[in-house]
């Protein structure tokens, strides 16, 4: 068969290019981007937003919060599991969403450029899928490695655009999903997992136009290919799941931003917001300091040494941020927070406390936290860690670490406890 | 019914169904997403398709195009030169997808505030992914040695 002499030669020539593959990589992304979307609507439920405006960063959320519940506190690390799964499969998955988009290519330049009205349609969707797709991923990797340059704030902008990207990909799912289910079962895995680049053939029967027209001589087998790609994948995996593993694993997330820790001893574990960043002064946390607790009915000021004669418990509890990164269990000593309730007047069931840091100034520096949160006996105001007292840039005098709360739920340089409340006290 | 709709739409009622479903809920997210500096999403969003589909993917492809070119240097086509090309590719795609994902990290676009916030060195990242370049094509170079040698001392056919 010659095609006929007129025809221009497509510039997409590679023989691998055809259903099969592209349903091959999209299968991979059809169990992964659904587990990305899910972890990731829970980091939004894991910030408590119903609780309090300081909590919430996309208040105009609307029906697109109908999930959210109060967040658990039990198991510890879930939090840690859920977010270091959102960022590293996100980061692992990029590979394969560039080979996706690879094996589809000649797709966005076929003529005529629309063939009917649902062509055009369906078109305007993968502007949207593919568009979200990149705008979700490359929000989320500069996020991790804080380089601020999005246009907003993280929050909004990764919430609605994975909604965006998540409608997207549902309209994808329903209109391919019987050509890809066809088309992976009309090559078999396993024989096509041993076929060299000598016996690689485009595929045969193709209806979808992604087999190239006019094929080139292979130049590597879809094996290879594919290989590649999970080369790539399991590559950018070894050098960013040690961030979140933690323990001597830390060191092998070479390139992740939390690979090492900033020193040793009691305090050397990640930081992420220090002293000096959020502008604490020393006179706002030296013998000067002091911690309101307010219960609605008056307010009790206490110095350290007055928390320091409180009873102390133990907690062993890990800092798990948002960004991916945590750290693994540390030894917190310090005051229960349902301990202070009661200072405070609430001596049985306590309600949830709104927790204001001394920092003045920037994103969480209050937080409201949940009645379950703070009834939880290994919630504590914090003044030591792994048998130290806390250092500057981990909140000393006085921090709150909560179980499965995100980094920022974990208050330091804390200055107030307002216990039943849930925004800043009103000032005369 | 089902006629006149595939003579206007062109597909059938489903394929309207899902859509619509679909650009109803992306509608809901949008607005919200658009809400605050509309135009800089836009631009974001589609312009990270427009330079994948119109500069990365011809830039990478002409690459590719061009290693094939530099390898096989006229001489016909053979099993040798593509696997030395493949032996290029792999470690120079992999190497890739590190710069890619950790650019900011690797240009220390964002170093000064790195180092505010984690107290760690910004610097580090780029020598690491150099060595890490630097080990992947070292062993795609040792392996591909050794297959050279095995074919010479087996020659398949």
């Amino acid at each position: 068969m010659n095609a006929p002499l007129a025809r221009r030669r497509s510039p997409w020539r590679s023989p691998l290019r055809g259903p099969w593959l592209t349903s091959v990589l999209g299968a991979v992304l059809l169990v992964g981007i659904p587990v990305l979307f899910v972890t990731g609507l829970l980091s939004y439920a894991a910030y408590n937003p119903g609780l309090s405006a300081v909590n919430d960063k996309t208040p105009d959320k609307g029906l697109l919060g109908f999930y959210l519940f109060s967040w658990p506190t039990h198991p510890y690390w879930l939090y840690r599991l859920t977010q270091g799964v959102h960022v590293t499969l996100g980061i692992a998955l990029v590979p394969v969403l560039l080979a996706k988009l690879w094996s589809v290519v000649p797709k966005l330049f076929t003529l005529p450029p629309v063939r009917s009205a649902g062509h055009a349609l369906e078109r305007l969707s993968l502007l949207l899928l593919v568009g979200g797709g990149l705008f979700e991923f490359t929000t989320g990797i500069l996020n991790v490695q804080l380089d601020y340059v999005f246009p907003g704030s993280f929050y909004p902008l990764h919430f609605y655009g994975g909604w965006v990207f998540a409608g997207a990909v549902l309209a994808h799912v329903c209109l391919k999903l019987p050509t890809a289910v066809r088309a992976l079962r009309s090559r078999d895995l396993r024989a096509e997992l041993r076929t060299p680049t000598a016996r690689t053939r485009p595929e045969t029967g193709d209806t979808t136009g992604l087999v190239a027209s006019d094929p080139a001589e292979p130049t590597i087998s879809r094996r290879g290919a594919l290989g590649m790609v999970g080369l790539g994948s399991l590559t950018l995996l070894l050098v960013t799941a040690g961030q979140s593993i933690g323990g001597p694993l830390r060191r092998t997330a070479l390139l992740a931003p939390h690979g090492r820790s900033p020193g040793t001893g009691p305090g050397g574990f990640p930081v992420n917001k220090t002293a000096a960043g959020s502008h604490i002064r020393p006179q706002d946390v030296g013998t000067g300091w002091r911690l309101t607790v307010d219960g609605g009915a008056g307010t009790v000021q206490l110095t350290l040494d007055d928390l320091r004669q409180l009873p102390l418990h133990r907690a062993v509890l890990p800092i798990a941020c948002v960004e991916g990164w945590s750290t693994g269990d540390q030894h917190w000593e310090g005051v229960r927070l349902r301990d202070l309730a009661a200072l405070a007047g609430h001596e049985a069931d306590p309600p949830g406390v709104f927790v204001e840091s001394v920092q003045r100034t920037g994103s969480f520096r209050a937080v409201a936290l949940s009645a379950g949160q703070v009834r939880d006996g290994r919630s504590l105001l914090a003044l030591r860690v792994n048998g130290a007292d806390l250092t500057h840039d981990h909140g000393y005098p006085a921090r709150v670490i909560v179980p499965g709360a995100p980094g920022v739920m974990n208050t330091k340089w804390v200055g107030r406890l307002t216990f039943g409340a849930t925004g800043f006290p009103e000032h005369a | 019914m089902k006629r006149l709709l595939h003579t206007l739409y062109g597909e059938p009622w489903w394929h309207l169904a899902a859509l619509l479903a679909s650009f109803a809920l992306c509608g809901y997210a949008l607005a919200r997403l658009l809400s605050g500096d509309w135009w800089g999403v836009v631009q974001w969003a589609v312009g990270a398709a427009v330079v994948h589909d119109l500069v990365a993917v011809p830039l990478y492809g002409g690459a590719d195009w061009l290693l094939h070119r530099a390898v096989r240097a006229g001489r016909p086509r053979s099993a040798a030169p593509v696997a030395v090309v493949n032996h290029i590719r792999v470690p120079a795609f992999v190497s890739l997808m590190l710069l890619l994902v950790y650019w900011p990290s690797i240009t220390e676009d964002s170093g000064a505030q790195y180092r505010h916030a984690t107290l760690l060195d910004p610097g580090v990242f780029r020598t690491r992914w150099l060595v890490v370049t630097g080990v992947l094509f070292a062993l795609s170079g040792l392996h591909l040695t050794w297959r050279f040698r095995r074919d010479r001392s087996h020659p398949a056919d």
